[in-house]
């Protein structure tokens, strides 16, 4: 699984760091940061989870 | 076992409801119906890039065609229920009963409208792709003087589109300070600074006495004898929930339709999204709450409660959450305030248009404001997920120093 942020899209509202903490980081300077861009199997329901919140529509997961 | 669920809004709570179900691994039929004729799709960027014009409406579908093909539903848009029996375990769907073993109730809210205004061209509310559509076009009309009723975030988004897009705006606000009850008199006023710094009209503590024009709205009326000159007028003042369908079906409706700590209305019913109030464990009444954030969360709780035991079923307890663009700015509140709260800037401040301030009563944490502070705000939404004290809040704000 492949995570892949649309960085044109994202606003850097942090909502995937909240549901996935290990893979989204938004920092202080408030840019979003991919921690793991390639995830394992295990991470699949944190990640499409945060498809699913993200409000910009920003985030897809490529297999 | 259940066979049949029924889905009614084809909107954000309701479509995330019927993906739910899916990857759930409910294999049995789904019906979603939906009123408006578009396919579901995304309101936040109604009041922001759409209203602009940097996006056309083909960019807010809230899942691709293919999408909803895999998810095997039978969509059916431009249709509206029309009643619900309970004891039947039927739902009217332009008139026809239909039998469900589960139904998720998600029609959403509606804006409320200027009494005696309906028949003034040049009046709307916003809250629909079509609604969107005309104040864009509106606002592409000369001369361009827009009235704002109500500074809400609704009608503040708008002021703060058509500012951009170089119309002269007057907004009216019946509170004393904009968001007053919301966000208190402090962070409040710097909402109203912001406007005024951009260049908009705000005047507060003032309310609309009537609209005048002949077909077309001219101008307005204010309690405090003004007459403000206007081409179009958008209302801004709240919204109600979609209840009227249930009117007669025996649930309990109160501001919305009211559940259990899970989002059960009734035994093989839930709610979900702006429509939905529910008794939140965390504050310990029941709320409703109108945010996209709630309405991704509680369609997904709602639909899975659908297939749970009531054994198996779980409270919906979140921290309410919801952000708001305005001008430069992005504006994000999470938890809720409480009238006693006190309201301590922590970081920055509104002269650096970035900030983060926190409100706690009764050494509590409730809730957290920031503008421009995305990462700041999830990090005390965290904190008050966690239940910490106002203590522990402060504590962490000179931390972070
Ligand atoms: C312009 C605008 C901007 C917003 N911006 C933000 C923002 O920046 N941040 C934020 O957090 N939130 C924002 N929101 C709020 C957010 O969009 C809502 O909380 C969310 O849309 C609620 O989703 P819902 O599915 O519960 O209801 P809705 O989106 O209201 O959908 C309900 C659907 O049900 C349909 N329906 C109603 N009655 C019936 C019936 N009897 N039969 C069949 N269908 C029916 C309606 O036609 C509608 O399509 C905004 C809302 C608007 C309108
Ligand atoms: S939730 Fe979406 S918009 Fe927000 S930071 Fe993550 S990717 Fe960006």
């Amino acid at each position: 699984m492949r995570v892949v942020v649309d960085f044109d899209l994202c606003e850097s509202n942090a909502i995937c760091m909240q549901v996935a903490p290990e893979i989204f980081e938004v920092r202080d300077d408030d840019f979003l940061y991919v921690l793991n861009e390639q995830p394992g199997e295990d991470r699949r329901s944190a990640v499409e989870e945060a498809v699913q919140r993200c409000p910009k529509q920003a985030i897809s997961i490529q297999d | 076992m259940r066979e049949a669920i029924t889905v009614i809004g084809a909107s954000l709570a309701g479509l995330r409801g019927v993906e739910t179900l899916r990857s759930d691994g409910f294999d049995g039929r789904i019906t979603l119906v939906g009123e408006e004729s578009h396919q579901p799709y995304d309101r936040p960027p109604l009041s922001k890039q759409v209203l602009a014009g940097d996006w056309e409406p083909d960019r807010i579908h809230l899942a691709a065609p293919d999408r909803l093909a895999d998810l095997q539903v039978d969509l059916r848009l431009g249709q509206r229920a029309t009643g619900l029996d309970l004891e039947a375990h039927t739902v009217e769907v332009d008139g026809v009963a239909e039998r469900f073993d589960g139904l998720l109730i998600a029609t959403g809210a509606q804006c409320r409208a200027l009494p005696g205004t309906g028949h003034l061209a040049g009046v709307h509310t916003l809250r629909t792709l079509d609604d969107c559509l005309a104040i864009r076009a509106a606002l592409e009309g000369v001369p361009r003087r827009l009235l704002v009723v109500g500074a809400g975030f609704i009608g503040s988004e708008v002021a703060s589109v058509a500012v951009d897009r170089g119309v002269e705006v007057t907004m009216v606000e019946a509170l004393p300070v904009p968001l007053v009850r919301v966000l208190g008199a402090e962070i409040g006023t710097t909402m109203a600074d912001l406007h005024r710094s951009h260049g908009v009209d705000l005047r507060c503590g003032v309310g609309v006495v009537e609209l005048v024009g002949e077909d077309r709205v001219r101008a307005a009326m204010l309690d405090d004898g003004s007459v403000v000159e206007a081409d179009v007028v958008v209302v801004g003042i709240g919204v109600v929930p979609n209840t009227d369908w249930l009117e007669s079906s025996g649930l309990d409706l109160d501001d919305g339709v009211c559940c259990d700590a899970t989002c059960l209305a009734a035994p093989d019913v839930t709610a979900a999204g702006d429509v939905a109030r529910w008794d939140h464990p965390r504050y310990g009444r029941s709320v409703r709450v109108e945010h996209w954030d709630n309405a991704v969360e509680q369609g997904i709780h709602a639909a899975r409660r659908l297939l749970q035991t009531d054994e198996e079923a779980t409270a919906y307890a979140p921290v309410p959450w919801f952000w708001s663009d305005q001008y430069d700015r992005k504006i994000q509140v999470a938890g809720l305030t409480h009238p006693d709260d006190e309201v301590r800037m922590v970081t920055g401040s509104p002269e650096e248009g970035r900030f983060t301030a926190l409100y706690g009563s009764g050494g509590r944490f409730n809730a957290v404001f920031g503008m421009n502070r995305p990462r700041q705000v999830m990090q005390f939404k965290s904190l008050i997920d966690q239940e910490a004290t106002w203590e522990e809040a402060l504590a962490y704000a000179r931390e972070l120093g």
